[in-house]
Formats: C-alpha cells, sequence, structure tokens
C-alpha cells in the first residue's frame, strides 16, 4: 500500500458555520498534491485540521494517515508520527530560542520512534546543514523563535525546521506568500530537496507560481468547501490563466475539454 | 498623597505583650533608641493594622495576622549542611546567617570582606553608629503600621557599611532561616546597608523555612546610596507555604546613584511586598525588577513606589507574576515625578500570566506627574498562555506539559535572565522548574493523551543553557 493519507467525506464547521462540505483526497508517499482555490475556499481549514489546530469540529468524515485515525491524536502525536505543517502566520515565541526549541522537538519525534536523542553538537551540526539549504542567516538560530524575522526569513524558518525534523507528510500552507521571486526560489530548492518516495507533500496556495518551482503531481481545486476539480499539474496553468471564476459552478461532465 | 487615617483594626495582643516583653530585656539599649521604639509602638497602636477601607491595603486582608497568637521566635538550632546546602556559591564576600531573626555567628562568614566593607549584625551595634541610623529608625517609627511595628520590635538584622569608592566585586549574602517548629512565631528582620559615595556592591537578601509552620516575618530594609554609589540588590522569598510575609525595602539615593533591586516571590500565604525608591539626587537610577509565582490560595501582593524628587532621573521597572489554582495577587506600581524632577524617565510595565480560570489579580499603575518635561511609560497586561505559540510547539512534536513549561519559562525568563549572580539565577531556576512541576501535576490533562505517551514531557525540559550549547 502506497497511500499515505485518505480523506474521505470530511466535513469541518469552525464557529458553526460549514467550512468543509466533503473533502475525499488520497495522497500517495512520493508525491506532491497542490491544493488551490479562492480566498475562503477552505484550503487553511484543510491544512489546519491535518495539523490538529483546536476550534475545528470535525462534523463527519475520517483521516486516515499510514492506516492510523489522524483525528484521534493530539496535535503532538500527530507531529511524531511524522505529520508536519509549515504555518501561513508562523508565530513569534519570545524568549524561546530557536535551537533549544527545535532541538526538543526532534528529540520528541526521535524518542518517539525509538532512536536516540541529539547532543547539541550533533544537533548544531544537523541544524547547519540544513539552514544552509535555505541560505539562512546561521545567527537566526539563537534567537527567540520567529521574533523579529522578516516575512521571508519566516517562511524559510518553517521549511528549515521541515528539512530537520525529516517528516512524513508535510503540508505547506501558503508558503509562499509574501515572499519575492527570490525567496520563493530558495523556499521551493529547500522542498524539492525534501522531496522522497517516502514523504508525501501537500502545497496550499493560491497562486500558480510557487507550483512553477514545486511541480506538483496533482492539483485539486478547492471553491466553497468542496474540491471541485482534480487533475494534473496542467490544471494549475489552466487555473493561472482563467482565474477562479469558472469554477463557480458546479462541475458536470463533459465541461472539461 | 493619601495621608492614613486611623481607620485599622487594633494592634494584636500578641504584638503588645511581645513589645512588653522586650522592654523588659532592653534595658542595656541606649536611650535614645529605646525612645524610638516607644514611638514607634505608639504609633503602630494608633494607626493599628489595615483594613480593605485602607487604600494602600484594598484587596489584601491582613486577619490572618490579627487571628493567630504569635510569640516570640523560640531559640531553635537548625543544621548546619542544610544552612550550607543555601549558601550562595557566588564566592560571596560574607555570608550572614540569621536564624529566626537572629544572627547565628557560627554560620556565618564574613572574612572575605575587603577593607572598608562592614557586614555585621546590626544588633551589636546599636551603640556605635546610633548617629548614622537613628535618624532612619526614628523616620521609620513615624511610616506606615508594619515599619513602625518592625521598628519597635526588631531583635537583630544586618548592618551594612561601604566606605567611599569601596567596591565589592563579589556578593553580600543574608540568609535568613524560620525554623517555626511548634509555635506561631513572629520576627521582625531589620536591615541597614549604607553605601558611600563611589562604592559599588550587590547584596542577596533571602527567606527561607525548615519546617512547614505558619509564622509571620515583617522585614525592613533600608539602603542609603549615596553619590554615584551602585548598589545591586536582590530579594528571593520562599518561605513556607504557610509563612505570612510582610517586606519592605526602601532606598534613597543622592546625586548619581544607582539601584537595581530585584523581588523573588516563590514562598508564602500571605505576602506583601513594599518596594520604595527615592530618587533624591540629579541623575540617579533605579531598576525595580518583580516575579512572583503564586498558587493555592497564595496572595501575593506587591506595592511598589518610585518617587521622582530630582531632575534627570531614570526609573525602569518590570514586574511579571504567574498565577495558578485560586492564587490572588495585587500589584500597584505608583510613580510619582514632582515638580522639579524635569527630564526624567519612568517606564513600568508589569505583566501577569494566569494558569488557571480562578486565578486573578488586580493591578495598577499610578502615575503622579507634576513636571512639565518628562518620559512616562507604563503598561500592563494580564493575559493566558497563547494558544497560538502552545499550538505551535505542540505542531512540531513537543508535548502540552514542555510546551507549557517552555512557555511559562520564557515569560519568567525575562526577569530571571537578569539576574547577574549565575549561582542564585541557577537556583532560581531550579525553584521555577520545581514550581512548573507542581503545577503541572495540579493540571492532569496536560499529558498528551493516545499511544505512546511515554516521558516525551520531561524530555523538553531541558534548561536553555543544554538547549543553546
Amino acid at each position: 500500500m502506497t497511500t499515505l493519507l485518505e480523506v474521505n467525506d470530511l466535513h469541518v464547521r469552525v464557529a458553526n458555520q460549514e467550512i468543509l462540505k466533503g473533502i475525499t483526497l488520497a495522497v500517495d508517499r512520493g508525491e506532491v498534491h497542490a491544493i488551490m482555490g479562492p480566498n475562503g475556499s477552505g484550503k487553511s481549514t484543510l491544512a489546519n485540521v491535518l495539523a490538529g489546530r483546536g476550534g475545528y469540529e470535525v462534523t463527519a468524515g475520517t483521516i486516515t494517515y499510514d492506516g492510523h485515525d489522524l483525528l484521534a491524536l493530539e496535535p503532538e502525536l500527530r507531529a511524531r508520527e511524522g505529520v508536519f505543517l509549515a504555518f501561513q502566520y508562523p508565530v513569534e515565541i519570545p524568549g524561546v530560542n530557536n535551537a533549544y526549541f527545535l532541538r526538543a522537538a526532534l528529540n520528541s519525534i526521535r524518542k518517539h520512534r525509538g532512536e536516540p536523542e541529539l547532543d547539541a553538537v550533533a544537533f548544531m551540526k544537523l541544524a547547519r546543514d540544513r539552514m544552509a539549504l535555505l541560505e539562512m542567516e546561521p545567527g537566526l538560530l539563537s534567537r527567540p523563535v520567529n521574533e523579529g524575522f522578516s516575512g521571508g526569513e519566516k517562511k524559510r524558518n518553517e521549511i528549515f525546521q521541515m528539512a530537520v525534523l525529516e517528516p512524513r507528510l508535510a503540508v505547506l500552507d501558503e508558503t509562499d506568500s509574501g515572499l519575492d521571486i527570490d525567496a520563493i526560489r530558495i523556499v521551493a530548492h529547500g522542498v524539492n530537496s525534501l522531496r522522497s518516495p517516502d514523504r508525501a507533500i501537500i502545497v496550499v496556495t493560491h497562486y500558480q507560481r510557487l507550483l512553477d518551482f514545486i511541480v506538483p503531481d496533482r492539483v485539486h481545486v478547492l471553491s466553497d468547501g468542496r474540491i471541485v476539480r482534480s487533475g494534473g499539474k496542467e490544471l494549475a496553468l489552466e487555473l493561472e490563466a482563467r482565474g477562479y471564476g469558472w469554477l463557480e459552478e458546479p462541475a458536470t461532465a463533459g465541461v472539461r475539454a | 498623597m493619601a495621608v492614613a487615617t486611623a481607620v485599622g483594626r487594633d494592634v494584636p495582643a500578641s504584638f503588645v505583650d511581645e513589645f512588653g516583653r522586650l522592654e523588659h530585656l532592653r534595658g542595656f539599649e541606649p536611650a535614645w533608641l529605646r525612645g524610638i521604639r516607644r514611638d514607634a509602638f505608639e504609633r503602630a497602636r494608633e494607626t493599628g493594622l489595615p483594613t480593605s477601607r485602607d487604600e494602600e491595603w484594598r484587596f489584601t486582608s491582613v486577619a490572618p495576622i490579627a487571628a493567630l497568637p504569635f510569640s516570640a521566635a523560640p531559640h531553635a538550632a537548625v543544621d548546619e549542611a542544610w544552612v550550607r546546602s543555601h549558601s550562595l556559591a557566588d564566592g560571596s564576600a560574607a555570608e550572614l546567617v540569621f536564624v529566626d531573626g537572629r544572627y547565628v555567628p557560627h554560620l556565618s562568614r564574613v572574612n572575605g570582606l575587603p577593607r572598608g566593607v562592614e557586614a555585621r549584625s546590626l544588633a551589636r551595634i546599636l551603640d556605635a553608629d546610633g548617629a548614622l541610623i537613628g535618624p532612619h529608625l526614628a523616620r521609620t517609627a513615624a511610616g506606615p503600621v508594619f515599619a513602625a511595628l518592625n521598628t519597635s520590635l526588631f531583635e537583630d538584622g544586618a548592618f551594612i557599611r561601604l566606605s567611599p569608592d569601596t567596591v565589592v566585586a563579589s556578593p553580600i549574602s543574608l540568609l535568613f532561616i524560620s525554623t517555626l517548629p511548634d509555635r506561631i512565631a513572629m520576627v521582625h528582620p531589620r536591615m541597614f546597608v549604607a553605601a558611600g559615595p563611589g562604592s559599588q556592591a550587590q547584596i542577596v537578601e533571602r527567606y527561607i523555612s525548615v519546617h512547614h509552620g505558619a509564622g509571620l516575618t515583617n522585614a525592613f530594609t533600608q539602603f542609603l546610596i549615596a553619590d554615584r554609589a551602585v548598589v545591586d540588590h536582590y530579594r528571593l522569598q520562599d518561605e513556607s507555604l504557610y509563612a505570612i510575609h510582610i517586606g519592605a525595602v526602601e532606598a534613597r539615593l543622592d546625586r548619581g546613584g544607582a539601584f537595581t533591586s530585584s523581588s523573588f516571590t516563590i514562598g508564602g500565604a500571605l505576602v506583601r511586598n513594599d518596594v520604595t525608591a527615592i530618587l533624591g539626587g540629579e541623575g540617579g537610577e533605579c531598576t525595580l525588577n518583580g516575579l512572583y509565582l503564586a498558587a493555592g490560595d497564595q496572595l501575593v501582593d506587591n506595592h511598589t513606589l518610585i518617587d521622582h524628587t530630582a531632575p534627570r532621573c531614570t526609573s525602569h521597572e518590570i514586574y511579571r507574576g504567574i498565577l495558578d489554582e485560586t492564587a490572588h495577587a495585587v500589584f500597584n506600581g505608583k510613580i510619582i515625578v514632582r515638580q522639579d524632577a524635569q527630564k526624567t524617565d519612568a517606564r513600568q510595565t508589569n505583566r501577569a500570566l494566569l494558569l488557571s480560570e480562578a486565578a486573578h489579580i488586580n493591578t495598577k499603575p499610578q502615575l503622579e506627574i507634576f513636571a512639565d518635561d518628562v518620559k512616562c511609560t507604563h503598561g500592563a497586561a494580564v493575559g493566558q498562555l497563547d494558544d497560538e505559540s502552545m499550538f505551535y510547539l505542540q505542531a512540531r512534536g513537543i508535548g502540552r506539559q514542555a510546551a507549557r513549561g517552555m512557555l511559562i519559562r520564557a515569560f519568567a525568563g525575562e526577569i530571571v535572565d537578569r539576574v547577574k549572580l549565575s549561582d542564585l539565577r541557577a537556583r532560581l531556576k531550579v525553584m521555577l522548574d520545581a514550581w512548573l512541576t507542581r503545577s503541572a501535576e495540579a493540571h492532569s490533562d496536560l499529558a498528551t493523551a493516545g499511544p505512546d505517551v511515554g516521558p516525551s514531557g520531561a524530555e523538553a525540559q531541558l534548561s536553555p543553557s543544554r538547549g543553546n550549547g
């Protein structure tokens, strides 16, 4: 079995409003899926539900991850089982050192896997190596988590964390928003270098441009809480050319040429 | 300024008995001192113990003080090895140890002091140095009721004097141990620190308990900071959770003097700290930092007063509190900028972190500004642990308990990390960790549910210094 993630008829409410209205999605190991859609379509809701953020009420449906019921797991257990969310808005945590935080995270995960914890020296070696991948200033490691980071530095820090934690399922929530083209190229390079036959990546984005650099295997278009189209990478180009407007009407057989 | 009015409840009989007993024993004291003590006690009886009608005590009831039958502290012995385990390891220049308010020479160490510095039992210098301290005792005799009670009832305390331009590189440690084995004792330690012009010192005042007894500590520490003198003061109160602790610190700064006082409150059932700094000469600098941890039904009340009376002085104040269970805190930070105090730069922030629904704080900044060319800022914030930050840490695999510990340590670190003495800082971190462990036990929902929980919460409770290395 190569399917890592199976979302089946997922319905989610936020503050008594139904945001996801029956999402069904299967992601195989080694694949990159893009989830696109206009603002308010439910893209970020899906990303957050996968990571286990509070405030989202699953009213129907299931999420199966590596054969487990993902919804039954606390967020930290999902992370230890290899689920990673690159936040759309990374949180600033004053007073918590970036390196300390990330080593604690990595060692929680390693411990869960039955692997020995990394000592400070081994961790710093790993961290420096991964920072180079993201072309990050090494000084950022000794700063408080995301505090005073520029928008671009925060997004790079997310992918840097992903590179250190080596998840099996990475969900990138609008990682391209707020980035200039050079920063997008660097982030995409980081993500591409993490593509592997064992790892699935879900790229949530509003725009096609990130997908020029991270070429997806599958593209899904979300509109009003439903997946209204799925296709190959060419679907993203079609959206780029035509916008989202033509998707507002429900898809009917034969409409797609 | 509000004038204290006689709205209080009567000073309890136990205090009257104690004063009578001491009067009897004080035949050896100089007449001027006995006079001051009588005035002070008279003053205390006139004022009475404060009630909630007293603005300065609105949220803090001292009813337990009136209710408990206090008696004089016993002469108890303490285990020397235990005392040593609390010795400050920063190569302290001197450590004065007091057991139930009385100086204990054989537990103390004063041989590391450089020339020009005295650190000794206050009781032993009252004869010789009356001219220096008499006026200051007389002033507190006419002060608020607990200062007056301290003045009338103190048996001992510390006297520290720095000659002009003397620099003591290592800290001077004052360790106050309450034994309180089988009765409800009261002690009224009195400290007097005179820093001569251009002198520098670090003074660490710590209050700890041997047993879980109830007792009253009513301490009063006075600093005279002369021209250009620099004094760093740390005050740590970690007495029994049944203790009542009233602690006052008062500093008077002359021209160009600098005073930093950091207050740490962990123990005590009922705690009231009053820190007063009077910037009396041009260009003085005052920094007041505070951290208090309270759980169970502890009540911790911090009142600070910074009085800018001279021009071009700066004051910085940062207080942080962490409250759990049904704890109650009061923070009142008053800053007065007098008419002559032009070019004052005064900043105050206080923040409290509430870890439970039932914990609460009454917080009030109070700025009274009479000069027109000044910079004064204040900010207060009361909040809970940030959900976003918690989720961010959890989403990286860190368990709730460990994540909570990280965020709370970061919050406290704002104050703890400013402690310049490494041994004291390390001790504070250990105390904070112990406090967090107890707090986590009170919140059983913090454990990560689900398969393979393991001790991963404890794992992430590495100290930041290990994590950085």
